[in-house]
């Protein structure tokens, strides 16, 4: 194998993700104390999805302008990786929710439309919504370069739009979700300086393995490709 | 260029469709309440524009899109098709906010506020949605697919038309000219991005 420190720092960086975020001493805060430990798998999940689909979108310009077949499966398949690290996201955001949002003595918190409508919330599920229709669009066309040329077109087009929304809802909405003033998890005050350095390695981690994933699918699908052409 | 594209397929057809939509609302509740008529009204006016854009696009035959590939730049021509479908929902916004406050009543507290609002509600849908039509238009799919793909994308922006509109409802509150720039900007970068992207989809 070539070039695969990356895949090696990877392991590295997730077992001390995982080891030290589970034993290092965190700050205990009202209402979160231990769950927020979660940090590290909760919103370096939303980290990698971005970073994914940030990726995907580069790939699908790169297509515009080359017109070479390879990048389209580049972006198709860190767009199907992104998803899943948002389905993840949500999944371990919902574990979280359990122990911190879900107060049952608190009115405000009785059904699930009340909790769902939380701007974080709705700007994952317009993400994911986005990238599903991207699948569905692929999908609906048999000629491969036509795929690709109106696929990408759109994946650029929704990005463009999403992002925006993705940042600006939560500054308009009222949201229980922390870190609506400014950048989640960036800001030098958000976060202990003891948490940080799990935290960094960890996002870097994630990511690594989500590219892993992907290029993995990738390899896959340009051999499958290569068969049928051969 | 322009004057190629001003041939009403289905103007009337859009009337009656929204006529016939407030009608049956009209039927099934009588007077709702302020929120209620928000909701409502907006949500009419997303399908109105699925139904009055998507012709745009869907229904040019392959050969007239063809005649057009000869005269016209692909930027001018999506630019002409973007003014038209404006102008085009620009009226139908007007129409269907006149038949809504005659039928189900006129909670509105600022009405000139809110018909401006719904200007620029109504602009923004057409070109997010003319946009997607040509997409749409491209995979050789029906207008489901349109609502697939424009419904995340437009979510956002309903979301704020809606919070602004509540905010023309409420005599206290003010609306927000922050967020109405916000709107502004976002439909000069589709705008933006429609001119760029189109050419790619225009090839065949």
């Amino acid at each position: 194998m070539y070039k695969s420190w990356w895949k090696i720092a990877s392991i590295l960086l997730l077992i001390y993700t995982v080891v030290g975020g589970f034993l290092m001493k965190v700050p205990a805060l009202p209402a979160l104390q231990e769950t927020i430990r979660n940090l590290y798998f909760h919103v370096c999940m939303w980290f990698a999805m971005m970073i994914l689909f940030t990726v995907s979108v580069v790939n699908s310009i790169k297509y515009l302008r080359t017109f070479n077949l390879k990048y389209d499966i580049y972006a198709r398949h860190y767009a199907a990786v992104g998803i899943v690290m948002g389905a993840l996201g949500y999944a371990t955001g919902a574990i979280w929710m359990t122990y911190t949002w879900a107060d049952p003595n608190n009115p405000a918190f009785q059904s699930f439309s009340a909790l769902a409508r939380e701007p974080k919330l709705i700007g994952a599920a317009i993400a994911l919504l986005i990238y599903f229709a991207y699948m569905v669009l692929r999908d609906s066309i048999s000629d491969m370069d036509k795929r690709a040329r109106i696929s990408s077109v759109y994946n650029i087009f929704a990005y463009a739009m999403l992002f925006p929304s993705i940042w600006i809802l939560p500054r308009v909405m009222d949201s229980l979700h922390p870190g609506r003033e400014g950048n989640p998890a960036l800001n030098t005050s958000d976060i202990d300086s003891s948490m940080r350095i799990i935290f960094y390695p960890a996002v870097i981690g994630w990511t690594l393995l989500g590219v892993w994933i992907t290029t993995l699918k990738i390899r896959l699908h340009l051999l499958k490709e290569k068969q049928l052409l051969s | 260029m322009l004057l190629e594209v001003r041939q009403q397929y289905s103007f009337y057809g859009i009337i009656l469709y929204i006529g016939a939509t407030i009608f049956v609302l009209y039927m099934a509740i009588d007077e709702p309440e302020a929120k209620v008529w928000n909701g409502l009204f907006w949500v009419i006016q997303l399908f109105i524009c699925i139904n009055a854009v998507a012709k745009s696009f869907l229904q040019e035959s392959k050969g007239r899109m063809l005649y057009f590939y000869s005269i016209a730049s692909p930027g001018d021509f999506v630019l002409a098709k973007l003014l038209f479908n404006t102008v085009l929902m620009l009226a139908m916004s007007l129409l269907s906010l006149f038949l809504f406050s005659l039928f189900l009543g006129n909670p509105m507290q600022k009405i000139w506020q809110f018909t401006g609002l719904v200007l620029l509600g109504g602009w923004s849908l057409s070109l997010v949605f003319t946009f997607l039509a040509a997409i749409a238009a491209k995979a050789q799919q029906n207008a489901a697919i349109m609502a697939v793909l424009g419904f995340p994308i437009i979510i956002p922006q309903l979301l704020l038309l809606m919070r602004l509109s509540n905010a023309a409802f409420a005599p206290l509150l003010t609306i927000p000219i922050s967020t109405v720039l916000l709107l502004v900007a976002l439909d000069a970068m589709v705008i933006l991005l429609a001119v760029i992207l189109f050419p790619y989809l225009w090839k065949d």
